[in-house]
């Protein structure tokens, strides 16, 4: 209840103070205005349009760039000879600003949505090979002894014993992943690719009409809290046994 | 049953047929040796206890036995057959069981585990997996998490795991080390008559002497630095063992007696 007091009282002032002053400004809206534009937006269907383009594309690089990060940081892990082999190629590699590729990758794939998921599966592919390989590192030695002591195949102690004990730090490399989609996206569509909110949010500013600027913000933030808090409940629910751990002890 | 002369038989025929047998193993890690000519054989069907101080090299030579470990010199064989890589029914029940327990698979699930790397048929496995959870008494709680089990009864899980494994050997890593005195009695009592029903043989590691001499056949005892063989205690105390009248018996207190006054001696 007490986290609400700041905000609340912020907006009740900034509307105050747009009433007050009858302010007319090409930057700035008064919270009722930006309110009505992101009711208008969501009615007149722009924003679902523009929103499953920003959400199709950041989830199609996530997957892409997530899934190729999974399956080298697995085999990097199990196979430490070409890790170290691999490690000064990754060193260099990952400080590039995923949208300094932009231009690069636009020559090769030209506007649309290629582009754009090439530059978010750059990004999510180095979170999740940088964590996942920590993530198999940090697997409890035991638990491959126990598997060889039990005679399980190379494939059964992949996805039986590395994948399940490397499963909830591989989870928390997806939802950093996931942060970083979203802002690639939207950053990307805002750099040069003509689609998406990010599109919109040009759109809107150089048309003059800062109310629909701040309501699609608005509606980013809420995009990424969602994806966030879906992530956190699945994470939940695919982890239950550490959970109940906690419980009993 | 009949068990004891059964056993007493095999027991005799132990020295002439060893299932597990080290020769002359001598072993090195990280620069320092930690095995010297090690020679000790397991027999068929017997219970023999390894004991020493920390440093002795009493988990390196369980690691050894069960194939996690190669010697540098000296051989290690199995029925006769030099170890290369862990044999499937050879068991190995580590002390720190909570890490040696799959989080992330309910008690059921653990002990299936050691069913799928057998190979045995999905529809195959419940009936044997709520078979062995009622041998080690936890058929209530098969559908928990080990997080959510005692020690003991975690413990106990693992023994299931490995009983899943069919094993014709049992290597026990001081596996009641952690676990408080009451507790371990009760698990002492219930691998004596595992094994007894099936007639596994057993090596079992402990720092804990009368816990030795109370479940062996025979007592190893072993050196430090580096770890090697100092002198082997014949137990002979009469089965089924109870922990009253056992530990009351004259043999069992001159045993104790010589296995305190052989430790003191070689503690410096």
């Amino acid at each position: 209840m007490k986290g609400w007091i700041i905000p609340v009282s912020l907006l009740i002032l900034a509307e105050a103070f747009a009433r007050i002053h009858g302010i007319a400004s090409d930057s700035l809206a008064s919270p009722s205005q930006i309110l009505v534009a992101a009711w208008e937006i969501l009615l007149d269907g722009s924003l679902l349009t523009r929103a499953s383009q920003t959400l199709l594309a950041a989830l199609s690089g996530l997957a892409i760039g997530g899934g190729l990060g999974l399956f080298l940081a697995v085999v990097l892990g199990l196979v430490p000879p070409l890790a170290r082999l691999l490690r000064y190629p990754i060193e260099a590699f990952r400080p590039i600003p995923s949208i300094a590729t932009l231009p690069i990758v636009l020559m090769i794939y030209g506007f649309g949505y290629r582009m754009e998921i090439a530059v978010i599966a750059f990004a999510c592919f180095w979170p999740v090979l940088i964590i996942g390989q920590s993530a198999i590192a940090g697997i409890e030695p035991r638990l491959i002894e126990v598997s060889r002591v039990l005679g399980l195949n190379f494939f059964g102690r992949a996805t039986k014993i590395a994948l399940p004990a490397a499963m909830p730090r591989l989870f928390l490399a997806f939802r950093q992943a996931a942060a970083v989609s979203l802002i690639v996206a939207v950053t990307a569509e805002i750099a040069m690719n003509p689609q998406g909110l990010g599109f919109e949010l040009m759109a809107a500013q150089s048309s003059l009409r800062p109310q629909v600027m701040f309501a699609i913000l608005l509606y980013v933030g809420l995009i990424g809290w969602s994806l966030n808090a879906l992530l956190l409940a699945l994470q939940r629910r695919l982890f239950s046994f550490a959970a109940a751990a906690k419980v009993s002890a | 049953m009949g068990v004891a002369p059964f056993r007493a038989k095999l027991r005799s025929a132990g020295a002439a047929e060893p299932i597990i047998a080290l020769s002359e193993v001598s072993l090195w890690l990280g620069g320092r040796e930690i095995l010297q000519d090690v020679t000790l054989a397991l027999g068929r069907g017997e219970f023999v206890c390894v004991v020493g101080p920390s440093g002795c090299g009493k988990t390196t030579l369980l690691r050894l036995m069960a194939g996690l470990l190669r010697p540098d010199s000296g051989s290690v064989t199995y029925n006769g057959r030099p170890v290369t890589a862990p044999a499937n029914d050879v068991a190995l029940i580590f002390q720190d069981y909570t890490k040696a327990l799959l989080p992330w698979r309910s008690a059921a699930g653990n002990v299936s585990l050691a069913l799928e790397a057998r190979g045995v048929r999905k529809a195959d496995r419940r009936p044997q997996i709520l078979d062995l959870l009622e041998k080690v008494g936890l058929t209530q709680h098969a559908d928990k998490f080990p997080g959510q089990l005692s020690g003991g009864m975690q413990q106990r899980l693992q023994i299931a795991r490995c009983l899943a494994q069919g094993p014709s050997v049992l290597l026990m890593d001081e596996p009641f080390g952690a676990l408080d005195a009451m507790t371990r009695q009760g698990l002492q009592d219930e691998v004596l008559n595992l094994v007894a029903s099936s007639g596994t043989s057993a090596l079992f590691v402990t720092h804990d002497l009368e816990e030795a001499i109370y479940l062996g056949d025979r007592v190893i005892a072993l050196h430090p630095n580096p770890g090697r063989v100092a002198q082997v205690f014949e137990v002979g105390l009469p089965r089924p063992r109870d922990q009253l009248s056992t530990r009351e018996l004259p043999a069992f207190l001159k045993l104790r007696r010589a296995l305190f006054d052989f430790v003191q001696e070689h503690e410096h």
